[in-house]
This record gives C-alpha cells, sequence and structure tokens, in this order.
C-alpha cells in the first residue's frame, strides 16, 4: 500500500514574534520546522507502511530550505521526498497550495492514501488537505483519530468531532487530514538520520508538474488579502438571575438597549 | 566543542540530546522518586539504534566505538545519570563479549544488545570490592560445564539484565591467574538475584544481589579462555571508564546550566545574584572544570579507540577527574541555589546525589590513583 503524506514547513511557534505594525509573523532568524500537526501525518504514514507494506512518499511544497523538513521525516521512516519549489509558486494561497500538490500526487501516481496533518500551525485555515481531495476527485475524511481497518479498495476510520467521534468508511484512494489523538509520533532513529542524509530530495517545479500556470502563485490565487488583524477578544457573556418573568424583562431591555 | 566531531558523531549526540530532553529530563525525578527500572526509555533508545552505537556492524550495531558511547552517555546523563546508567552499564556488559567474545559468542549476545537487551558486569563481592583478586566466587569443572557457586554485590542492571558476564575463580591456587570469567543468561538455573538496594543517588537504576548456586554454564560460555578472568575484568574496565567519566560530565553540565540559569532569574538585594562577582566567579570555575572534563574525556575516549597501550592510564584519568568534578561542580549548583537548591522540587541535589557514584563505582578514585601512579612508573622505568 503506498501512501504519500504531505507536510509543511513552518516557522516554529513557541519562538515566533508578531510585528505589532503589520500583525504578520516575524519569520526571519526563527527555526523552522515539520508543522506540528504533520509529525502525525508522517507517524500514521510509516505505521501502517510498517503494518502493511508499500512506501511513503512526503512531498511539500516550499522554497528550497523546506527540504530540510522531508530530510527529518525521512529520518522518521519515510521512504522518498518530494520538494515542489518553483518561483512561480510564490504567493500560492490555500486553493493554488492544494492544486500544486494535487498536481504531484498525480504525477506520484499509484497510491491508496494521501495523508495530511489537520491543519497548519502558521496558516491556520485547515484548507490544503480537503483541497488536493477536490481537486483529485477522491474522497476525503478530516480530524482522523484512529485507523481501524484497511483493506485494498477500503478503510474504516473513526473521525473526531466536539461530541465524540464517527466511524466512516470509505472507498481508497483516500484523503485524510489526522489530529494529534492518532498516534504518537516516535523519535528520529540513528540509522533514519543517516538514511536522511544522504537522501537525494526529488524537486519538481511547475513545468515538471505540468501546472495550468493561470492557477498557480500569487496570480493564480484568488484569495486576496486585503488585511491582516488581530480580531478583539469576543466579551464576556452575562449570565441573568432571579425569576424567570424579571429575567425575561431584563433580557429584552439589554436587547433594547444593545442594538 | 562540536568542531571535533563527525557528521555521525553529531548526529548521535543531536538524537541523544533530544531523547535526554524529551523524554528522560521530565521523568526523571519520577524515576528517582519511585526507584523504578526505566525500561519505557530502554525502548526509545533501542529504536533509536543507539543501544547499538558502540557493537561492530557485522553485529547489528552501528560500528562505533567508545567515543561514540561516552557521547550518547554524556547526553542521556544530562537527562538522568541514573537512567543513564542503564545504557552504560549495559555498555560495561557488553565489553567483555566485544573485546574477548569469539565469533560465536559474539553473533549470540551482540546483536540482542543492540536491540535492547540489558547487560551486567559482574565482579564485586562482599568482601572483594577493590581489591578485586580477593572474590570467593568458584567455578567447577564437570565435563563440558562448570558449576558456579557465590554471591555477586551491588550489581548494576542486575535482575533486568538478560546477559551477565561474570567473573569466578577456577584455580585459587594460581592466584589472579586463575580467575575466568563467564556468560550467563537470565533464566539459567541456580542463577537468582537479591533484593534491590536502596541508594544514595542513581535511583532510576537498579542494583542487586547475583546469587549463583550450582549455577550449570557450559563451558562455550567462556570468555577468552580459562585464567583469563583478571585480564577480561582489567581491559574492560580500561574501555568502560571513559563512559562512567562521560556520565559524570553530563551530570556535571546539567547542574552547570542549572546553576546560570537560577542565577540570572534569582533577586536579593534588589538584583539579579548573577550580578554578583562572587557568585560569577562560581559559574566560571564550574564551566572551566566541565569543559576541562569533557576534553580529557574525548582525548581518553579516543586514546582507547585507537588501541594503544597506554589506555589504562588515561582512562583512569578521565574516570577520576571527571567524576571528581562532577562531585564538586553539582555540589557548587546547590550552593548556588542557596535553600532551593536542597530541596527536592529542584533538580540540583539529585544532581549530587547522583554524581557521588561517578567517583566510586568501576574503581573508586583511590584505585585510580593508584593505576595512574603505576603507570608512571612503568613509564619511567621504560625510559
Ligand atoms: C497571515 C496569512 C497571510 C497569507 N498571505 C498570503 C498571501 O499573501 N498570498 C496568498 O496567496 N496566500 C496567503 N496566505 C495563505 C497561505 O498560502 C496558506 O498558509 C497556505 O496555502 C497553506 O495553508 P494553511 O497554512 O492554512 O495550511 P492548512 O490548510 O491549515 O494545512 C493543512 C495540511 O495541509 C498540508 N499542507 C499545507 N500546506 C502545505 C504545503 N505547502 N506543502 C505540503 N503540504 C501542505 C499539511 O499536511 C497541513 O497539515 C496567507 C495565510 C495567512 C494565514
Ligand atoms: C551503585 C553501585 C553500583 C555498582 N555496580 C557494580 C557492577 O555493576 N558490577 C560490579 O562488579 N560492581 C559494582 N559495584 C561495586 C563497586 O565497583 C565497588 O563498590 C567499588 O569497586 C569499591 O569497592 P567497595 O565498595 O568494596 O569499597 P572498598 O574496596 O572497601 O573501599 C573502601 C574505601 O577504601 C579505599 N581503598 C581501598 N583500597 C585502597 C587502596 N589500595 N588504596 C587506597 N584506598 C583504598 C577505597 O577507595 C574506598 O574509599 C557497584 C557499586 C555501587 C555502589
Amino acid at each position: 500500500m503506498n501512501i504519500i503524506v504531505s507536510v509543511k514547513q513552518v516557522p516554529n511557534t513557541t519562538q515566533v514574534r508578531i510585528n505589532p505594525e503589520t500583525n504578520t509573523l516575524i519569520r526571519e532568524g526563527v527555526e523552522c520546522i515539520i508543522n506540528p500537526f504533520d509529525m502525525y501525518a508522517v507517524e500514521e504514514g510509516v505505521l501502517l507502511k510498517e503494518k502493511l507494506g508499500g512506501k511513503v512518499t512526503v512531498i511539500s511544497m516550499g522554497p528550497p530550505q523546506a527540504e530540510a523538513a522531508l530530510k527529518e521525516a525521512i529520518s522518521l521512516g519515510c521512504d522518498e521526498a518530494i520538494l515542489l519549489t518553483d518561483r512561480l509558486f510564490a504567493g500560492s494561497d490555500t486553493w493554488a497550495t492544494s492544486y500544486v500538490l494535487s498536481q504531484a500526487v498525480k504525477k506520484i501516481g499509484d497510491f491508496s492514501i494521501i495523508i495530511c496533518g489537520k491543519q497548519a500551525s502558521d496558516g491556520d485555515t485547515a484548507q490544503v488537505g480537503p483541497g488536493i481531495s477536490m481537486h483529485l476527485g477522491i474522497p476525503q475524511v478530516t480530524y482522523v483519530k484512529k485507523v481501524e481497518k484497511i483493506t485494498k479498495e477500503t478503510a474504516r476510520v473513526e473521525r473526531m468531532t466536539e461530541e465524540g467521534f464517527e466511524i466512516i468508511e470509505t472507498p481508497l484512494p483516500c484523503l485524510f487530514t489526522v489530529v494529534k489523538e492518532i498516534n504518537r509520533p516516535r523519535l528520529p532513529s540513528l540509522k533514519g538520520k543517516m538514511k536522511a542524509k544522504k537522501a537525494e530530495i526529488i524537486k519538481w517545479g511547475a513545468e515538471d508538474l505540468g501546472c495550468d500556470f493561470d492557477k498557480i502563485g500569487l496570480d493564480g490565487s484568488p484569495t486576496r488579502v486585503v488585511k491582516i488583524f488581530t480580531p478583539p477578544p469576543r466579551k464576556n457573556g452575562v449570565i441573568l438571575k432571579g425569576v424567570t418573568s424579571e429575567i425575561v424583562d431584563k433580557l429584552a431591555s439589554e436587547l433594547k438597549n444593545e442594538f | 566543542m562540536d568542531i571535533l566531531l563527525t557528521e555521525e558523531q553529531k548526529m548521535i549526540k543531536d538524537l541523544c540530546r533530544q531523547i535526554a530532553r524529551e523524554k528522560i529530563q521530565p521523568v526523571a525525578a519520577e524515576y528517582d522518586e519511585k526507584e523504578e527500572f526505566p525500561w519505557p526509555i530502554v525502548k526509545i533508545l533501542a529504536e533509536s539504534d543507539i543501544c547499538g552505537i558502540y557493537i561492530p556492524e557485522e553485529y547489528g550495531g552501528m560500528g562505533g566505538g567508545v567515543f561514540e558511547l561516552a557521547i550518547a552517555t554524556e547526553e542521556l546523563s544530562w537527562g538522568c545519570g541514573g537512567i543513564a546508567l542503564a545504557f552504560a552499564a549495559t555498555g560495561l556488559g557488553a565489553f567483555p563479549i566485544i573485546l574477548f567474545g569469539n565469533d560465536e559468542q559474539k553473533k549470540k549476545y551482540l546483536p540482542k544488545i543492540a536491540k535492547g537487551t540489558m547487560a551486567a558486569f559482574c565482579i564485586t563481592e562482599a568482601e572483594a570490592g577493590s581489591d578485586a583478586g580477593s572474590i570467593k566466587t568458584q567455578a567447577v569443572k564437570d565435563g563440558d560445564h562448570y558449576i558456579l557457586n557465590g554471591t555477586k554485590q551491588w550489581i548494576t542492571n542486575g535482575g533486568e539484565a538478560d546477559i551477565y558476564t561474570v567473573i569466578a575463580m577456577t584455580d585459587k591456587s594460581k592466584g589472579a591467574r586463575g580467575a575466568t570469567a563467564f556468560m550467563v543468561e537470565k533464566g539459567t538455573k541456580g542463577l537468582d538475584f537479591g533484593k534491590k538496594e536502596k541508594k544514595l543517588g542513581i535511583r532510576g537504576s537498579a542494583t542487586r544481589e547475583v546469587v549463583l548456586t550450582d549455577c550449570r554454564v557450559p563451558k562455550e560460555n567462556v570468555l577468552s579462555r580459562e585464567g583469563m578472568g583478571f585480564i577480561v575484568a582489567m581491559k574492560t574496565f580500561d574501555y568502560s571508564r571513559p563512559g562512567v567519566a562521560a556520565q559524570a560530565v553530563g551530570i556535571a553540565q546539567r547542574a552547570l546550566d542549572e546553576a546560570v540559569s537560577y542565577a540570572h532569574q534569582r533577586k536579593q538585594f534588589g538584583r539579579l545574584i548573577s550580578s554578583f562577582q562572587g557568585l560569577q566567579f562560581m559559574l566560571a570555575d564550574m564551566a572551566i572544570q566541565v569543559e576541562a572534563a569533557r576534553a580529557v574525556v574525548y582525548r581518553a575516549a579516543k586514546v582507547v579507540d585507537s588501541g594503544d597501550k597506554s589506555m589504562a592510564k588515561i582512562s583512569a584519568i578521565a574516570k577520576t577527574f571527571a567524576s571528581d568534578v562532577a562531585m564538586k561542580v553539582t555540589t557548587d549548583a546547590v550552593q548556588v541555589l542557596g535553600g532551593y537548591g536542597y530541596m527536592r522540587e529542584y533538580p540540583v541535589e539529585k544532581l549530587m546525589r547522583d554524581a557521588k557514584i561517578t567517583q566510586i563505582y568501576e574503581g573508586t578514585n583511590q584505585i585510580q590513583r593508584s593505576i595512574i601512579a603505576a603507570s608512571l612508573i612503568k613509564e619511567l622505568k621504560k625510559k
């Protein structure tokens, strides 16, 4: 069973500071790490491979430095790594990013499962995983917390919800996004680290992927960032106490005053 | 000092540092308190290939030597000197096989050790500590077997390990040439364990009696040959002492780190205590000693790995110096933290308790100094 894991390199948010003028992350001098949720995606991919055989290919779209994230994924047990890197990708929003990733998946071809993290710790949209599945026209299950059963054609997984979980059975190939309840990521092994050091990271650009140039980069991205700001904190609710009829009156008059 | 390391050694150091910080440090106080054996950590070390770093590649290891063992032991001991000892004392149990085992013995035991099986080395007895030559455990030949009788004391990894190297007398009349080294596997009839000792420090490490009662060991389990027991033991210590020294450096480095970070947040007289020169000089002296100890450990490990005949001396020097440094630096760290340092809620009193053992086991520092002096005199005679 061949598995593709999609990882994003992100700034280590425990060290990140925000520029108070632009409200953007100060990325300079900040260590880059694999998006924490993607560590669970990598671990799940490797666990499935260990159980079912096959190989794990890890992909990432990003600048050349993202090679470090891919090497780390190899040290954790992934077999092959592909970096999708091209100046033309710069400025891609979640839609364009997932398009590029889906093109890479098509080029890889033979796969049963794609695993993404639940969301990225910097962008935080949780859109890229679902985006890839839509571009590919394959099913998706988000927030997977357990893979219960897998056969050649189907998978049964538990999907975390706010109240509990759902059990979903899906045909393969399929895309999962995973939550941190799914496993406990291992530490790298020495052999893995050595393998990672020697590993050739394959690099694909827009042309290699046969991308439609209108769908990538800033120009290919429908999102326009108009303004970035910190939303004001939500005010605390008010709890009214007393006899019901009094509370109703009070509520009505408060609402009248507010609006 | 990372510039002295190869890429591979840096990887070992980084990985062990990561394990120490993420996996060992958070549980160290708990193991100290509960005095349990750290099997979950051993499992992590095995999965990370650390257990095999000093074992030859053809026997399932990573092909490193004493140097690799030392850098790993230092980093792990930074997290907890007691937990790290499960790994380091397995080295002590493994070196006799690496150095004196035949191909068959190596094939049988080393791949297991590389995968996380624990080993132990048994020489000390109640009446034979520094004077190891006076051990009373006997091995009597009986056909294709030897029958072992005797009680070994304070054996690190005792009861937890699967593989025991035991030094026993096969011919008392020959004195030092009458001892032999045996491999005894856990589960062998007649191999039993006494109660776990309650200790001052390294309480995450298991120390037990190893009791041999008519324990039949096949003659294939003799290491080297009959009569070589003390040579096996002495050579083994030459190889293992840089590891004890590295354990000491790891503990001392941790004490320094804790002291510096505490001094830079504690205020008295309206100022950070790190601004007082009296304290700064203490911190500086601690740093000087730790750095020097690490340097001598690296050198000793390199000399031992080279196989040079002079190794006994430098190995003893490293062990003595680094363990004395650890004792001094950890004591000073408690001083820097003042009353807080004396409290179990803070990590430094444990470092002081853990440091003490490094001056005692694998030959007390008095015995080390005797070895060093004997080497000096031998060198003089050669000139
Ligand atoms: C403050 C801010 C500013 C932005 N500015 C711009 C801008 O100027 N122009 C613009 O076009 N877009 C902009 N973006 C969007 C940016 O491109 C997205 O962050 C990016 O597409 C990934 O989305 P995400 O971080 O939300 O990932 P998510 O959708 O939260 O990630 C989910 C999962 O998808 C996978 N994944 C995500 N990204 C990648 C990747 N690169 N490679 C491999 N796998 C991946 C991982 O498995 C990850 O766990 C901005 C976003 C933010 C929050
Ligand atoms: C926690 C722990 C773990 C251990 N693990 C192991 C193990 O795994 N395997 C094993 O075989 N042993 C082990 N030992 C035993 C250890 O190696 C001995 O304790 C050590 O060699 C000292 O022996 P002793 O305790 O009998 O002290 P003694 O030999 O009785 O020494 C008492 C004091 O006299 C001094 N002294 C003795 N002889 C001389 C001399 N000639 N010149 C100057 N001073 C001298 C010593 O330095 C010491 O200060 C362990 C001990 C401990 C405490």
